[in-house]
């Protein structure tokens, strides 16, 4: 059985999925998140340790397209949607950090 | 609990560095000395039409944001379809280095970054499709390859205002062209010891991946990218400590460099007794050192779950067969065979270079055709180098390299008739001979030239014959460059040297 | 002209014709959304324009003698969560407001080259999270049944669109009972078809391995009609199942004789109402009473689903919701760098459930727990296609409620763990991956209609369908009913 989640650990995954919680949430959440993952514990509790997991409720392996180029948007459609456009790119705020 | 912990690496198997006759050895500011563990991961752009998991070109150099349809650009409601021809690559380069080819399973690997439309990176993590392999490198040192497996390529962006890094930059844009190409990510064992060797694996890595059209190899352009992961530990010891992975190596000069630097570095800190950190660090080109990236933190909490919305790849074992035999001669096969027909090493450097510019089989195919296995390899390595020597019709250089063992031309005039030839190969070697009147003399005529030249020497003549070996060599020379004026070059060294042993023992 | 409850059959048939006109169904539909929509908030955008252009089109088609597809000029509502090429797409989600996909969903591209006709978009939970359309940024929808119910979710605006008679198919999308449980409380029917049946293509990912697109109808044949347009193979998803797919709607009147029928003792009793107890089992002994052996099974399993599902769903819709990150499409709220501005936009446009189900999904996913909750939840779905095979040994379809109850008050429910607990029924399957539809049966004690699920292995939808036809050729005559109320 896992340790009951704490507020820290909202906190700690509200950061990783990118949003931001306010003191209110995050009570909230960990409340809920508490009774949700408890709910969870009778799947916690089976020995499963022989059985295989399904990923895909229907079996099939490989199924690949053939290497054809389709068609492309153009880069007006590209970037008709972007909240901000420049230069035929999408325009972000500073980024601070490299890529991992 | 308390069990020593044996280092394994992503597959689980043991980690083991192997022992080389070509260790770096670095020696810290105290004096102490440390040697380089070192394992490579190479990110090789796919030889493909179409991306890896959509029909978009996989194009370099256009227009930004053209190359990109909705799942390009991971608008909501699309999804990936694998392309078979990366899959077929990755079964290639699989087959080239003697790895297994497994059942394998693409994964998400979950973290946020402008540059990846939908803020996961589609890749193969525990089931990846190549298991296994080494490379022979031209050194002839073995590095072992862990794994290689499938993904996806991120966009690229530009960042604009301070200095066009990222740093201080005002803002960034970003164009997803290169979203979505096919990578093979292909990660050795920590067998690498020497900035050398890590120069050798890149570029036998480099040549395989070429020979078999599995990528274009092309470093300047970004298809193929190359992260070292180092660390050192105490020269003769058998730790691992922790490594640190850099990146932005950019060519295989720097990455000797980077190589060289990082494990200098990390030496000093070992031994002023302080910490190395687990890390990224960028090759700086113009500092000629690492640069702090970004640290190891716990928010690499990549949150890897098998992709739902594609299904396990698991190669058909006659596909792979197939695909095996149909793999052309590769790098080290061919050092070993023209090794093998010339009686050279294998680390020889002509055999390595001759290799190198893939005229093995030209060389191959004059021996073949008759021509003196050690002859062709020294006009292969020496004399056909420039442009249009990889042109030139074997037969064409196993009919000179056949007058040349005949004595028919000298050495000399064997490559002035190769320049000939590689200009203008519809001639056979005997008719430029003839036109630059390199016919051989006939050894009367050759002897009456040599018994002139004595004539005209008598104080060097009687030195010859009285000289010791060091005298007779240098005086031997002396005459040989006499008749070689004479003759305008057409005379054979050889003979002429045997000539003169024969008028001295007679003297 | 009235919208007058016309089945999709019988319009397909008279417009292809020339016996109707696609333009007049087309305006009579149009004209009661116009009406009553208001109210109920079925849709979140009318595509009247659209749709009588393509109702001419169709009208013309039929004129020239060219040929129509079966659904000629059938009005269909299309759930929000599918991509319509230029029409807004918002998943009922602040944060995709105002997209406009360049490309349509396969299923969208299906409907249209069968001759149907979109009315518009209907309304859902934000990003089908939900089990009663009040999840939707642009306000719940109501059960045209009764308006102070919720229709269900989270596609209640394709539900209550067909009940309304706002048109007589819809496009819904089923996670975990999110076709079958709205089916349920607005008495029409829905069909969860085998995952892999219909394409995924161009629906907005919630939960990938659990997420189909089907039908919502006023009857079974026109529910059989909707699936056999959109049903097979599709190259652009891999998941799909390769096949083709066998018609349903020939086989429709091949009764149930010799048919073995299951019923699921683990979803008839705790938690599950009386009322609806009762409407299964006299849905059991219609089927018995046609020729069917009933028998009663049981699935152990079943009872570890609900923690599986909000195991899975979560982890795989935190991932999938990932890309709503302000750079792209959809909304963007700026700060001074990316991360902030990323983090600001997914703050303010998602909805609580929304972001609560991404807290879990990462949480479950993240490293040192990965094992104990996704992992296990994978296994326990092993479980239950087990005991689902061998259920499946004794019977060749199953039956069980839809939902424990009929259509609750809007607001009645505040705790998310009470909502999820709608969806015990239905999750099952998707876990499974396998088929199984709601047919109405008569009522609860409220009067509310009652819904019964027919349970297949995968790709059983034949007699699934045979069975579900029987089912409500033996229902109770449903009450007519008016849309009203106040807002």
């Amino acid at each position: 059985m896992s340790a009951r989640i704490t507020r820290d650990d909202v906190a700690h995954v509200a950061a990783l999925a990118r949003l931001r919680l306010d003191e209110e949430h995050l009570d909230l959440f960990t409340g809920q998140l508490a009774a949700i993952l408890e709910h969870a514990e009778d799947v916690e509790a089976l020995d499963l340790s022989d059985v295989p997991p399904t990923s895909h409720p229907f079996p099939l392996v490989n199924v690949a397209r053939p290497d054809v180029a389709g068609p492309t948007l153009s880069n007006d459609d590209a970037l008709a949607a972007a909240p901000s456009a420049q230069d035929g790119r999408f325009r972000v705020p500073t980024i601070l950090g490299e890529a991992p | 609990m308390s069990e020593p912990r044996v280092p394994t690496d992503s597959l689980g198997n043991p980690i083991t560095v192997p022992d080389s006759h070509d260790v770096l050895v670095v020696e810290a500011a105290d004096g102490s000395r440390w040697e380089l563990v070192c394992g490579l991961e190479v990110h090789a752009e796919l030889h493909t039409v179409t991306k890896m998991f959509s029909a978009a070109p996989n194009s370099f150099g256009d227009e930004p944001n053209t190359n990109v349809d909705p799942v390009t650009l991971g608008l909501p409601g699309t999804l990936p379809v694998v392309n078979e021809a990366a899959v077929e690559l990755a079964i290639r380069f699989g087959c080239a280095v003697g790895a297994e080819i497994r059942r394998s399973v693409f994964s998400r690997k979950n973290y946020f970054y402008p540059d990846m439309p939908k803020n996961f990176q589609i890749s193969q993590y525990d089931l990846p499709i190549v298991v296994g392999g080494e490379l022979e490198l031209t050194g002839g040192h073995v590095v072992g390859i862990e794994r290689a497996h499938l993904e996806e390529d991120t966009g690229k962006s530009t960042h604009v205002g301070g200095d066009g890094r990222i740093a201080g930059a005002e803002y960034s844009l970003v164009d997803y062209n290169r979203a979505g190409v096919p990578l093979l990510e292909i990660v050795s064992r920590p067998h690498v010891r020497s900035a050398e060797q890590a120069r050798q694996y890149v570029a036998e890595l480099r040549a395989i991946l070429v020979a078999c059209g599995v990528s274009d190899g092309k470093m300047e352009e970004g298809s193929l990218r190359v992260d070292a992961n180092i660390s050192v530990r105490p020269e003769g010891s058998d730790e691992l400590r922790t490594r640190c992975e850099i990146k932005n190596v950019n060519s295989l000069r720097s990455l000797v460099r980077a190589i060289e630097f990082e494990a200098s570095r990390q030496a000093d800190l070992h031994a002023a007794g302080e910490p190395v950190v687990q890390s990224t660090r960028g090759w700086d080109e113009a500092s000629g050192t690492t640069v702090l990236m970004r640290t190891k933190e716990d928010a690499d909490d990549y949150r890897y779950f098998p992709e739902p919305d594609l299904v396990p790849v698991d190669p058909d074992p006659a596909r792979v067969a197939e695909i095996a035999a149909s793999l052309p001669l590769l790098p080290s096969a061919r050092r070993h065979r023209l090794a093998e027909r010339t009686g050279a090493a294998v680390t020889d450097e002509s055999v390595v270079a001759v290799v190198d510019r893939a005229q093995d089989d030209q060389a191959v195919a004059a021996m073949d055709a008759g021509g003196d296995p050690a002859r062709v390899l020294v006009h292969v390595t020496q004399n056909l180098a420039g442009e249009g020597g990889a042109d030139l019709p074997p037969g064409r250089l196993a009919e000179l390299v056949a007058l040349e063992t005949a004595g028919e031309l000298t050495a000399t005039q064997a490559k002035q008739v190769l320049t000939e030839l590689v200009a203008d190969p519809s001639r056979t070697a005997a008719e430029v001979a003839k036109e630059k009147g390199f016919e051989a003399m006939d050894s009367g005529a050759l002897e009456s030239v040599v018994d002139g030249i004595i004539a005209d020497h008598p104080d060097e003549w009687s030195s010859f014959c009285g000289g010791d070996d060091k005298a007779r060599k240098k005086l031997s020379g002396f005459f040989t460059g006499k008749v070689m004026q004479a003759t305008k070059g057409q005379a054979d060294g050889r003979q002429v040297a045997q000539i003169l042993a024969r008028r001295a023992a007679d003297a | 002209m009235s919208a007058g409850g016309a089945r999709a059959l019988d319009l397909a048939r008279d417009i292809a014709a020339g016996e109707r006109s696609a333009v007049a169904v087309a305006q009579a539909h149009l004209d009661r959304i116009a009406e009553h929509d208001g109210l109920v908030h079925a849709f979140n955008v009318v595509t009247a324009d659209a749709a009588l252009a393509r109702a001419a089109e169709v009208d013309r088609a039929v004129a020239a003698g060219e040929p129509v597809g079966p659904l000629a000029g059938v009005p269909i509502a299309v759930k929000d969560n599918l991509a319509t090429r230029g029409v807004e797409t918002t998943c009922s989600s602040k944060i995709l407001q105002g997209w406009v996909p360049p490309y349509d969903a396969t299923v969208v591209q299906r409907i249209a080259a069968a001759g149907a006709v979109v009315v518009g978009k209907t309304n859902l939970d934000e990003f089908a999270m939900g089990s009663s359309t009040e999840n939707s940024a642009f306000g719940p929808t109501r059960n045209p049944v009764r308006t102070d119910r919720v229709p269900g979710g989270s596609s209640g605006g394709s539900a209550a669109a067909v009940a309304a008679d706002f048109a007589p198919i819809a496009l819904g999308s089923d996670t975990g009972g999110s076709i079958r449980q709205p089916a349920s409380f607005c008495g029409v029917v829905g069909v969860k078809p085998t995952y892999g049946l219909v394409s995924r293509y161009g629906l907005v990912a919630f939960a990938s391995s659990l997420d189909q697109v089907g039908p919502f109808a006023n009857s079974v044949a026109d529910a059989a009609l909707l699936l056999d347009a959109i049903a097979g193979p599709d190259p652009a998803d891999a998941t799909s199942i390769p096949q083709a797919a066998e018609a349903v709607l020939p086989r429709l009147d091949e009764g149930v004789a010799g048919l073995r029928v299951g019923i699921v003792s683990e979803l008839l009793g705790e938690g599950i109402a009386p009322d609806v107890a009762a409407r299964v089992r006299e849905a059991a002994e219609a089927l018995a009473a046609a020729g069917a052996e009933v028998v009663e099974v049981s699935v152990p399993a079943v009872t570890y689903g609900l923690s599986a599902y909000y195991l899975i769903a979560p982890a795989e819709a935190s991932s999938n919701l990932a890309r709503f990150d302000g750079v792209r499409y959809g909304l963007r709220v700026d700060a001074p760098t990316t991360n902030e501005m990323m983090v600001a936009t997914r703050t303010a446009g998602f909805g609580d459930e929304v972001q609560r189900r991404i807290m879990l999904g990462t949480y479950a996913l993240s490293a040192g727990y990965y094992d104990a909750f996704y992992g296990k939840a994978q296994k326990v779905r092993t479980l239950i296609g087990r005991d689902f095979a061998a259920a499946y040994e004794q019977a060749d379809v199953l039956l069980s409620p839809t939902a424990p109850t009929t259509a609750f008050e809007l607001g009645a429910i505040a705790d998310p763990l009470t909502m999820y607990l709608n969806d015990i029924c239905t999750i099952p399957t998707n876990l499974a991956g396998h088929a199984a539809m709601s047919v109405p049966f008569g009522t609860g004690d409220d009067g509310l209609p009652v819904g019964v699920q027919v349970l297949a292995p995968a790709l059983g939808e034949v007699p699934m369908f045979r069975a579900a036809a029987v089912v409500e050729a033996a229902a109770p005559a449903p009450a007519a009913f008016e849309i009203a109320g106040s807002k």
